[in-house]
């Protein structure tokens, strides 16, 4: 886990591009269900944490994702923006410099349960902690990166016959089942992002 | 973005729409006229339907009041970035900005009329939150 300055970079530029790539789906996702901005707005924020490339690489790994967070929360907009802004700021904030997996375990249910208390809300409620929830699970279950990123896109998967109870797609009730939860869409694609460039090896 | 010098505490209005945060802000000066601190904010950074917390925490200064600043706000995004917002203030600002659950265009007015007779904060958030539960 411990990332050089090459890995953080291509770290970064996978995430982005995860996003940035699937921007079009994103918003059709939301557009079905939500009010249609999702990829943009998710686009705006991660090109413009490519903006800040290379000096963000330059920081230490929690120095970087706290800058990530960050840029996201003043960029994205919509209610994304402080969600996976805050995901990213506390896990920047909960891991040390030199982190082991048990670390980023521990990191990843601190910034899950802020992302819990900003959005007020927990898993069931076809949200993006549909997929940040029992990913983690297989990360603290000690899951190899392909175990990982084929849960997240099983849990993006397993929101669309859930009913919405949060966020806009709320308010349409039953006609909100049928649809895959955009938010939960883009947390699969960046954890895919993610794990495809740290290259986990499987643990007990 | 308006605002007055008052020790009344100050309204903020947070739209996706700016068109909705400017229209309701015209109503609040309506009843109050300069008497509150009052400032609006809508749209993303890129002038599109949304909230952003950047314009937020600008209106947040526009309207401020030591008596502390009421946001009103209208739908999801613009309540989780206005809370973001206030997470993001100074220390000792922070205990003194309140989200108030309530319409936007309701709140803010009965917000303001409250602010406009002195009342304190927990008052103005109170009257927002009351009048349409």
């Amino acid at each position: 886990m411990s990332l050089d300055r090459a890995a953080r970079e291509k770290l970064v530029r996978a995430l982005a591009e995860s996003v940035i790539q699937h921007a079009d789906e994103l918003t059709s996702l939301d557009q079905a269900i939500g009010d249609g901005d999702h990829g943009l707005n998710m686009k705006r924020g991660f090109e413009a944490v490519l903006a800040t490339l290379p000096g963000l690489a330059d920081k230490s790994l929690p120095e970087m994702l706290k800058a990530i967070g960050m840029t996201l929360v003043m960029k994205v907009g919509g209610a994304s923006g402080p969600l996976v802004g805050t995901f990213f700021m506390e896990l920047g904030k909960a891991l040390p410099e030199q982190s082991i997996r048990a670390d980023l375990v521990a990191a990843t249910a601190k910034a899950i349960d802020a992302v819990k208390a900003r959005g007020r809300s927990e898993a069931g409620q076809k949200t993006l902690l549909d997929v940040l929830v029992p990913v983690q699970v297989v990360l603290a279950g000690g899951g190899d990166a392909k175990a990982i990123a084929a849960e997240a896109a099983q849990a993006a998967d397993r929101t669309t016959p859930m009913l919405a109870i949060r966020g806009r797609a709320s308010f349409l009730g039953e006609r909100s089942i049928g649809h895959m939860d955009p938010g939960s869409r883009s947390a699969s694609l960046l954890i895919g992002a993610a794990v495809k460039v740290l290259e986990f090896e499987a643990s007990s | 973005m308006n605002s007055s010098n008052s020790g009344n505490v100050g309204i903020v209005i947070v739209s996706h729409s700016p068109k909705i945060a400017e229209g309701a802000a015209d109503m609040v000066r309506q009843m109050v006229g300069s008497a509150v601190p009052l400032a609006w904010t809508g749209g993303d950074i890129d002038g599109g339907l949304g909230t952003n917390v950047a314009g937020i925490l600008e209106a947040i200064e526009a309207a401020w009041s030591p008596a502390g600043v009421a946001v009103l706000v209208d739908l999801g995004g613009a309540e989780t970035n206005s809370e973001m917002a206030v997470e993001m203030l100074p220390e000792d600002r922070r205990a003194r900005v309140v989200v108030c659950n309530a319409p936007v265009v309701e709140g803010a007015v009965i917000a303001a009329t409250e602010s406009s007779g002195g009342s304190p904060l927990a008052a103005v958030k109170r009257s927002a939150e009351e009048f349409y539960a």
